[in-house]
């Protein structure tokens, strides 16, 4: 253990402890996430004061993964090399982080975790050429995970949070409100009420800041479920707004098609309005 | 109290109302259209105003559309109160410093706002300041935020004349006339205000307008035109005083109903002029040597509410809406005096659902005590 | 309330007892501006923070006639109390406080006190028993009982036994599982009030979980008990502790302000409504 696990002030050591040791590491995925890391700019260079980044391939660093303090994942399990890697880096790390709808819940990829009938052929020309698992799966799936951070992509702020708490060796508080909290504190007019426009804010996990209710959207539910997700009200009242079942299960089985709240709910809908 | 000056405003000498704030150092905020409703913003004069619109709400609906008359408020409400002025919706409490000997220092962060004259507010939205005053005023250390930017506020009312489908201020008493807690008062005709004053500062305003009198013949419209609204005004909750009449029902079973429909997602406790709860956070800055302590709106929807280890206290939607519902129209006569719903009805237009509650608290107390 | 609930000043740590695997005692000492004495009752709380991560109600289990230092027991259940776990002397805390009541010490003198606890429910009515053991003389009898689940969550033992007999002084303890080398009773804490004689001198405080108040209290009525004569301490969330943030609502009360201390006749209807 190299990171300074203490609250206290650094300066109270005789010697100062090596730096915290950080990788950032990818599986299937877009890179999304490891560019809001990127995109952190000034205070990347200030966090390379205060940790070392040992590995991060989208950045430069490729040192090797073991000894490890904070570890980001982005992207789901979707190889036996994803899984191997998944296995062997929980082992060298203290903290475990997913970053991301991908890493968290399975991401858009895991759309075809619902696929029925030949996916790889209607795709590919040489399928036979192509290997992964049956099914795209967040990270927590196979090894105990520290701290999930949502959102697709998770945002430069998000990263910021967590890494300074884990810094102070202990987990960020955990976010659990809806968006249309955001929403109202920012003082955006909610959407459904002006618009008729269907949002899952009222289900989703806030942290993007309201950015789709924001420019006249609808929440597309990128950062996953939020706590106690009234999926089902939330389901009967797009009904009212005009749109068909098929409509309604795309939209719970969009970005976050994996997570429990969401699959389930967009399932319901899938065969035809349930409560009919 | 003040002895009520009145004068009559004419509608093309509007803008000089705005110029007197200006002139005494005001920064002047008044309703504005945005994203297909009104809100609260800074303005520069009349021409700002949502002038010929009217609102059109229904549970779960809110929606703007032209109207003949060419009034500035001909309008109900929209989704905001005064409480984002005042109870601001995110703000730091204080920094902490660490010390390179790990000597910890703390300071407080204190608005330093602009006096701000308001334009426009509706009675419900007075008591409802008036509630606010009470719970964010009390004890020997009244809340630093809101006292500050509560300080220097001067408050122009409007009387309501074109009342929201989901209004129900004349059943809670609220409304639809301003009767206390502003400087001036505004009745709007159609030739332009009745000004009244609340206020010794809305007395000197109005004495440097120097208005004619009304005339009785405006009087008398402005009259007729309140008792219209008065009467239109179908939706209410019950009269009598509903002090542990919902605290005794805790196991009711429309609770269930309730929750069946509800998102515990917080949007009417946002919109509820009187709803006070926030949630205390820590944003340390990168450099491990200093943090911020902020306060955000919270909900009794959340799980962070009442969240004590190892789970929140209310995990389910039901516990939750009856925790708002009985608050806000039971134990709040016991905490400050009175119910804490003011009739405004903005609970009912953004629920994102259309869930509205004046229909189902008859159900909750039982048929007799309903409507 | 005397002083500043809105900021908070800084108090160093002077000494740390490890009482169990999960629970320790910290002795502060307040810095800075010492023109406003610490001055409290037992029973009253704390708001303690650290720095960056957030700030925890803890109750204050010292003697109010320690006017230089106060301590707080702590158990580590989340984020912020695992972080004062690893803080040790000379590490700093953030203090608001103390809020609410605490406990009627002078209103109950000259009464025979009964203290019921339940688990880390002890550290509240710790304070009392402090306090009692001190003005010996300005107290009649003094019981203790003192449940836990397991013979693993007592601490204090050591103490425990020391006051069983001194001035009088009886100590009841119970374990919910027993075990080898147990020596207290086995069963939940209500049946050690078949050891208590219920006089018109006798005042219980009772503090713990809410099914064990309740239990406790209806045993204590049934063995004539009056209810005025019954305290209980209860938890809630806090946050701003100063009655302004509304997460510690019971029914019309902000625990924080008129609590957490109740006469039990104050608050009988709202105790054991789930979810309230």
């Amino acid at each position: 253990m190299t990171m300074s696990g203490s609250a206290r002030p650094e300066e109270n050591s005789k010697t100062t402890p090596p730096k915290p040791r950080i990788a950032v590491l990818k599986l299937a995925s877009c890179d999304g996430c490891q560019l809001a890391f990127l995109g952190l700019g000034d205070k990347l260079l200030e966090l390379s004061g205060q940790a070392e980044i040992v590995h991060f391939a989208e950045a430069g660093p490729l040192g090797p993964l073991t000894g490890l303090d904070i570890t980001f994942i982005e992207g789901s399990l979707s190889t036996r090399e994803d899984h191997d890697m998944v296995l062997s880096v929980r082992k060298e790390s203290r903290f475990l982080v997913t970053i991301g709808a991908c890493a968290t819940s399975g991401g858009i990829q895991a759309l075809r975790n619902l696929a029925s009938g030949p996916l790889l052929s209607s795709l590919y020309p040489s399928p036979e050429v192509i290997d992964f698992l049956d099914q795209s799966t967040p990270v927590a799936s196979l090894v105990p995970v520290d701290l999930e951070l949502w959102g697709c992509p998770v945002t430069g702020d998000q990263i910021l949070l967590a890494l300074r708490s884990l810094l102070f060796g202990a987990l960020p508080p955990v976010q659990t409100d809806k968006v249309c909290l955001e929403c109202k504190r920012r003082g955006i007019a909610c959407v459904t009420v002006t618009k008729q426009i269907p949002c899952l804010g009222p289900v989703t996990l806030t942290g993007c800041g309201a950015l789709c209710p924001s420019f006249d959207r609808g929440c597309y539910g990128c950062f996953g479920p939020a706590e106690n997700p009234e999926t089902s009200s939330l389901a009967r009242s797009f009904s009212g707004l005009g749109l068909t079942p098929a409509e309604i299960a795309r939209r719970f089985l969009f970005i976050n098609s994996n997570a429990p709240a969401f699959r389930e709910e967009g399932r319901r809908w899938q065969g035809g309005d349930p409560h009919e | 109290m003040t002895e009520e000056s009145r004068g009559f405003l004419e509608r093309e000498r509007f803008r000089e109302l705005f110029d007197r704030l200006l002139v005494r150092g005001y920064q002047t905020i008044a309703p504005v259209v945005r994203d297909g409703t009104i809100v609260y913003a800074e303005v520069s004069g009349p021409e700002d105003l949502p002038r010929g619109l009217r609102d059109l709400q229904t549970p779960g609906s809110y929606r703007l559309e032209a109207e003949e008359s060419g009034r500035f408020f001909a309008w109900a409400n929209g989704p905001q109160a005064l409480k984002p002025l005042l109870f601001a919706p995110r703000e730091i409490l204080w920094e902490t410093r660490r010390e390179s000997d790990g000597a910890l220092s703390f300071s407080s962060s204190s608005p330093s706002p602009r006096p701000l004259a308001v334009i426009g507010i509706r009675a419900c939205d007075l008591s409802a300041l008036a509630l606010s005053d009470r719970h964010f005023g009390k004890g020997p250390f009244p809340d630093p935020g809101y006292a500050l930017r509560r300080r220097d506020l001067f408050l122009v009312a409007v009387d309501c004349s074109h009342l929201a489908d989901t209004c129900f201020c004349v059943s809670t008493g609220d409304g639809p006339e301003a009767q206390s807690g502003f400087d001036l008062a505004l009745g709007e005709l159609d030739s332009g205000f009745l000004v009244r004053s609340g206020s010794e500062k809305g007395r000197e305003l109005l004495r440097e307008l120097s208005l004619p009198p009304p005339e009785s013949s405006m009087e008398e419209a402005l009259k007729i035109q309140g008792d219209r609204a008065r009467s239109s005004q179908t939706r209410r909750l019950p009269s009598r005083n509903l002090q542990n009449a919902l605290a005794s029902r805790p196991d009711h079973p429309h609770w269930n109903n309730l929750a069946a429909r509800c998102l515990s997602c917080g949007n009417c406790t946002s919109v509820c002029p009187t709803c006070f709860c926030f949630s205390e956070r820590e944003e340390p800055a990168l450099d491990g040597c200093s943090s911020l302590h902020l306060r955000e709106w919270d909900s009794c929807f959340t799980a962070g509410h009442s969240y004590i280890h190892p789970a929140p206290l209310r995990g389910e939607t039901r516990f939750r809406y009856r925790q708002w519902l009985t608050h806000k129209l039971d134990y709040w006569h016991d905490q400050y005096g009175r119910s804490g719903c003011v009739g405004c009805g903005r609970c009912i237009s953004w629920c994102p659902v259309g869930i509205d509650f004046t229909e189902d608290l008859p159900l909750l107390l039982g048929e007799a005590d309903g409507h | 309330m005397d002083t500043n609930p809105h900021i908070p000043r800084a108090a160093i740590i002077r000494d740390r007892i490890q009482e169990a695997p999960t629970v320790f005692t910290l002795r502060l000492e307040p810095e800075g501006d010492t023109s406003v004495p610490f001055r409290f009752t037992p029973g009253q709380f704390n708001m303690v923070g650290v720095m960056g991560l957030g700030e925890v109600p803890l109750s204050i289990v010292s003697d109010p006639s320690d006017l230089d230092f106060f301590d707080h027991t702590v158990r580590i259940v989340g984020r912020v109390t695992g972080a004062m776990a690893r803080m040790g002397p000379g590490d700093r805390v953030s203090i608001r406080g103390p809020f609410g009541n605490g406990w009627p010490m002078d209103a109950t003198r000259g009464r025979d006190i009964v203290l019921v606890s339940g688990g880390l429910g002890c550290a509240p009515l710790v304070s009392v028993v402090n306090y009692v053991v001190r003005r010996r003389e300005d107290f009649g009898a003094l019981t203790v009982l003192h449940g836990v689940k397991n013979p693993r969550d007592l601490f204090w033992k050591e103490r425990f036994s020391r006051l069983n007999g001194i001035g009088g002084t009886r100590v009841f303890l119970t374990s919910d599982t027993g075990g080898s080398g147990w020596e207290g009773a086995v069963g939940p804490v209500t049946n050690l009030i078949e050891n208590i004689s219920v006089t018109k001198k006798t005042t219980a405080k009772i503090c713990g979980p809410e099914p064990m108040m309740i239990a406790t209290v209806g045993k204590l009525l049934d063995q004539g008990l009056a209810e005025e004569d019954l305290w209980v301490s209860l938890e809630r969330n806090m946050q701003c502790a100063a009655g302004f943030c509304g997460h510690c609502q019971l029914g019309e009360m902000f625990v924080c302000r008129s609590g957490p201390v109740f006469r039990y006749s104050e608050i009988k209807n709202r105790l054991g409504i789930r979810g309230l």
